[in-house]
């Protein structure tokens, strides 16, 4: 009875939040309204996953979204010092640099919202391309996200206000990266829904670098889409580390659509964040395309990290990687559910993935759910999963040679993490996540601690 | 050094050690012998803090201080030294942060500052040179690759790194080609000095050709059944372990 009470509770302020902001008219332009329109009727129709469901099994998220979350309409947080912010940055390497601020696009009066390079790359904020070329948007906007039911794109496509967008045309390349701090700064329980968008129609690899972080600890409900679009031979890296505090629910949805010969690699980290849940879907439709993916996630305390991904190879001779790892500790609980789908014609497909879990305390929670559904007979396809802890024989190898337990542990941690923080290609960047998950597993990092801005 | 009395362990509940009695001081090398499953290895275990031997009586002594109630770590920095029969491979934690974690932890104890990362690196170098390991053996994770043969000359590698008061080598010398052995016995015997003491596991002679030892034991079945000088090695090479065998069956 509680949960049905809830359930209603969350559906009935969503309900009112969309007639609100209906009601101010933030709902332009029109092709946009009709899109979100359609999405919170999906919403109304399938409401909140029940345990019932499968790819909800272990996470119940609902109760987040029945308490009092605000909805901010507008970044308050106007007046960010700048540089403050920059010390975020990761030192020694230039970006382009773009804040977000609570799923708001940043820029000072100074700033552009929208950069244009002469070989047509665009990068900037959702919401202005939305208004000033919305052409440029139109056929790739929603258009991965729709076609696989998710309530957390529908909430997402309903209340989304702005976001990052990148657009690089064939033959533009991108000199350095660009790096997102994606911030969440408030000082009550906000709700935020940012949405991006990157299209890559060019050879040269592109690098994004998306930070999540919370600058004071009121609690949030961020819940994200990301859509990445990689046309024929586009090469793309994406690097997301998570490290909001851990009374926030961190909730991502990334697509990725690739065609013809096109190479995707992303990197995923989550240090903090109360329930973090990562829906990944990829949908290869061109041949020859390559796509891994890395995810390490470090639990304590309550902690609840899910990670979902569901891979399609819909044509033949591509190939997909995944390698997942969690270390939990305390209570906290790791979820890792991969699927592999390869289509009937999607002959000469490779695929592989791999999930591994190091459980500290006895009271860590795993689950580990791979899956393969296999239509095309001549495939390579395969899964792992393994879970286990410390191991004993090394951990009397390094004590032996005086070196403590505790830092022993730490050495074998930081070894099992390094299978995926080795994926990181900038070296700057990933010298700076290898000290990050050092602290972390130290238990000395609370959040990024060169951060330090409010809002004045 | 380090005195061993009446030490009685097991494993899962089976008696593996039976009553060891053992004295080695500063400056000695100790050889011990004996058939495979005879407890040697176990004893090494003891010595060196492995906590899946249950110790069920006796005790252990060393510079005075009583052994067994001290843990791995901690044994390690007053300075016994395991050279292990069966190095582990540690994927993922390279040699230079073990070693470099280890000699400041060691450095810690004795009341010496930790090395900086070029002093680090110049103290290695000069180890590697002493005990002629290859340069590229350190630029890899612990152990991960290496061949048999590699691994053993890791093992005299750290131990030259850590400079311990007593170092135990397990059957440091199985599976190494005569180059090998000459190199491992080489750096035991720059190592070796009137204020250290080796206990040396071996299954042949043929190390001790190089490692000239003071003593010889013999174990078996949990006991030191015999202990002479560095003949009674030559004689075990030439009969075997049978008389010795015979001779305790006997008693
Ligand atoms: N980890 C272990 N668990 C159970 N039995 C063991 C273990 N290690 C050694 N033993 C047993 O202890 C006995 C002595 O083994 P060990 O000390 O390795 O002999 P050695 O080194 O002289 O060949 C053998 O019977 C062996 O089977
Ligand atoms: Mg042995």
């Amino acid at each position: 009875m509680k949960s049905t009470f809830m359930h209603d509770i969350a559906i009935d302020n969503l309900k009112a939040l969309f007639n609100q902001l209906e009601n101010e008219k933030q709902y332009q332009p029109d092709w946009l309204f009709h899109l979100r329109s359609r999405a919170f009727e999906n919403f109304l129709i399938h409401k909140f996953p029940t345990k019932k469901d499968e790819t909800y099994k272990y996470t119940s998220l609902e109760p987040h979204f029945s308490g009092k979350l605000t909805y901010l309409s507008q970044t308050k947080c106007s007046n960010i010092n700048i540089d403050e912010v920059f010390k975020c940055d990761v030192p020694s390497l230039d970006t382009h640099l773009i804040i977000l601020v609570n799923g708001w696009y940043y820029a000072s009066s100074q700033q552009e919202l929208l950069h244009e390079t002469s070989d047509g790359l665009i990068y900037g904020s959702l919401r202005e391309v939305t208004n000033k070329k919305p052409e440029l948007i139109k056929p790739y906007f929603a258009q991965s996200s729709r076609t696989i039911n998710n309530f957390l794109d529908d909430l997402n496509l309903s209340f989304m206000q702005d976001g990052l967008f990148v657009y690089i045309p064939p033959q533009a390349r991108l000199e350095k990266p660009i790096q997102v701090i994606n911030l969440v700064v408030a000082d009550e329980a906000v709700q935020i829904y940012p949405r991006h968008l990157i299209i890559s129609e060019s050879s040269h690899l592109t690098q994004i670098l998306f930070c999540d972080h919370s600058l004071n600890i009121s609690p949030f409900v961020m819940n994200g889409t990301m859509e990445i679009y990689l046309k024929d031979n586009a090469k793309l890296s994406f690097y997301r580390m998570q490290n909001a505090h851990n009374h926030s629910i961190q909730l991502t949805n990334n697509y990725i659509t690739q065609s013809h010969q096109s190479e995707f690699k992303s990197v995923y980290v989550t240090l903090h964040g109360g329930v973090v849940r990562n829906n990944i879907f990829v949908q290869i439709n061109g041949e020859e395309a390559k796509n891994s993916m890395y995810g390490l996630w470090l639990a304590d305390k309550n902690q609840h990290i899910d990670y979902f991904t569901h891979v399609n190879h819909n044509k033949p001779a591509s190939e997909s990687n995944q390698f997942f790892k969690g270390i939990l500790d305390d209570e906290a609980t790791g979820i890792f559910s991969g699927k592999i789908f390869v289509a009937k014609d999607a002959q000469k497909t490779n695929a592989y993935q791999s999930n591994k879990n190091l459980i500290i305390s006895q009271n860590a929670k795993v689950r580990s759910k791979p899956q393969l559904e296999i239509y095309a007979d001549d495939v390579k396809c395969s899964h792992g999963s393994a879970t286990g802890k410390l191991d004993d024989d090394a951990m009397f190898y390094l004590r032996s040679r005086g070196i403590s337990h505790k830092e022993s542990c730490q050495l074998l941690m930081f070894a099992f993490a390094s299978d995926i923080t080795n994926q990181i290609d900038i070296d700057p960047l990933k010298e700076e996540i290898e000290t990050l998950v050092d602290k972390r597993l130290r238990g000395e990092l609370s959040r990024c601690n060169r951060c330090s801005i409010s809002c004045t | 050094m380090l005195t061993i009395k009446n030490l009685k362990a097991q494993i899962n509940g089976k008696p593996i050690l039976k009553g060891i009695n053992l004295e080695i001081k500063a400056g000695e090398v100790h050889a011990i012998m004996g058939p495979n499953g005879s407890g040697k290895s176990t004893l090494a275990a003891v010595l060196a803090g492995r906590d899946y031997v249950e110790i069920t009586s006796g005790e252990v002594l060393f510079m005075g201080q009583n052994l067994l109630d001290l843990a791995p770590e901690e044994r390690a920095r007053m300075g016994i030294f395991l050279g292990f029969q069966y190095p582990v491979e540690i994927p993922g934690v390279s040699m230079v942060s073990f070693m470099r974690t280890a000699v400041n932890e060691i450095r810690k104890y004795r009341n010496l500052p930790p090395l900086n990362s070029s002093d680090f690196l110049k103290y290695m170098r000069e180890k590697k040179e002493l005990v002629e390991i290859d340069t590229q053996l350190t630029h890899r994770s612990v152990n991960e690759g290496f061949s048999g043969g590699e691994k053993k000359k890791n093992e005299i590698f750290q131990m030259a790194m850590l400079e311990p008061k007593l170092a135990i080598l397990d059957e440091t010398d199985s599976g190494l080609d005569i180059d090998a052995l000459r190199i491992v016995a080489n750096g035991v015997n720059k190592l070796k000095s009137p204020d250290n003491a080796y206990l040396v596991i071996t299954h042949y002679q043929r190390l001790l050709d190089y490692i000239i030892p003071d003593v010889v034991h013999v174990l078996y079945d949990g006991r030191i059944v015999k202990s002479a000088g560095k003949e009674l090695a030559l004689e075990l090479e030439e009969k075997g372990y049978d008389w010795i065998k015979r001779e305790y069956q006997k008693i």
